[in-house]
């Protein structure tokens, strides 16, 4: 049943994301950006957690949950560690998606030939 | 020609956008994405035995690849185009934009090429990211402690 929900949540998501880009003169870039801090603010109403407990990988998949688990980080290290604390631990969750593009996009951009 | 008419020339003439068609393709695509993640993490929990947190982790780290993978030797470009935000929206779009970005500035070299361009798209994610989780953070904060 969990698919299911999956497999709505995700369209749901990408169909704003459509919306927004047809209606609006903004770009994928902006679109992006937008449904980041979204992710974050969900995150700090204690929502998101929820929706990925409910849904599943179809909460995880979009970009809203990297805003996420950016707040999540940070709200943890404020908890254990202080102020200081938030600096620390911004990036513990999210360093998942960021270090693995970094990494394996470089690997293959030097394997790659350049395109015309 | 005046410019108003200029302008309704060109209303006219641009094609108008799909709407309700690129809405339904957004949703079927992305919906297929979201639930073959799910399907990949519920094997991985069923069957491998990995801990639930640990599965979300994999199934994230896979599709990155994937996409970085596709991006780099085939033509991933072309699928971003015909489907929009069915793949922009998920963390397709995070990888591709690095990868492509990485690949067209390759011919400028290492440093000044690969290095300065990186992040052009994708880093206006990673700073207003952090940027609303920091504020969002400080509010929470203040207000529930």
């Amino acid at each position: 049943m969990t698919i299911f929900y999956s497999f709505i949540f995700c369209g749901l998501t990408c169909v704003i994301g459509q919306i927004i880009l047809d209606n609006t003169k903004l770009t994928p870039g902006h679109v992006t950006s937008i449904l980041v801090v979204v992710g974050a603010f969900l995150g700090m109403i204690g929502v998101y957690d929820k929706i990925i407990e409910f849904v599943g990988a179809g909460a995880t998949i979009p970009i809203t949950s990297f805003g996420n688990n950016l707040f999540n980080g940070a709200y943890i290290g404020f908890k254990s560690n202080g102020f200081i604390g938030l600096f620390e631990n911004m990036l513990t969750n999210g360093s998942l998606g960021i270090t693995t593009a970094i990494i394996f996009s470089f690997i293959f951009s030097l394997i790659t030939k350049v395109k015309d | 020609m005046e410019k108003r008419e200029y302008q309704e020339l060109v209303k006219s003439t641009t094609p108008k956008p799909k709407r309700m068609c690129n809405t339904v393709i957004a949703f079927l695509v992305g919906g297929l994405l979201g639930a073959l993640c799910e399907i990949i993490r519920a094997l991985l929990i069923n069957y491998y035995n990995f801990k639930p947190s640990e599965s979300a982790s994999i199934v994230c780290f896979l599709l990155i690849i994937v996409t970085c993978f596709l991006t780099a030797f085939f033509d991933f470009d072309k699928w971003v185009i015909k489907f929009k935000a069915g793949l922009i929206v998920p963390t397709t779009g995070f990888a591709h934009s690095i990868q492509s970005c990485a690949m067209d500035y390759k011919k400028d070299g290492l440093i000044t090429g690969i290095g300065s361009n990186f992040f052009k798209l994708a880093g206006s994610v990673i700073l207003y990211g952090i940027v609303s989780a920091f504020i969002f953070c400080i509010l929470r904060v203040v207000f529930y402690g």
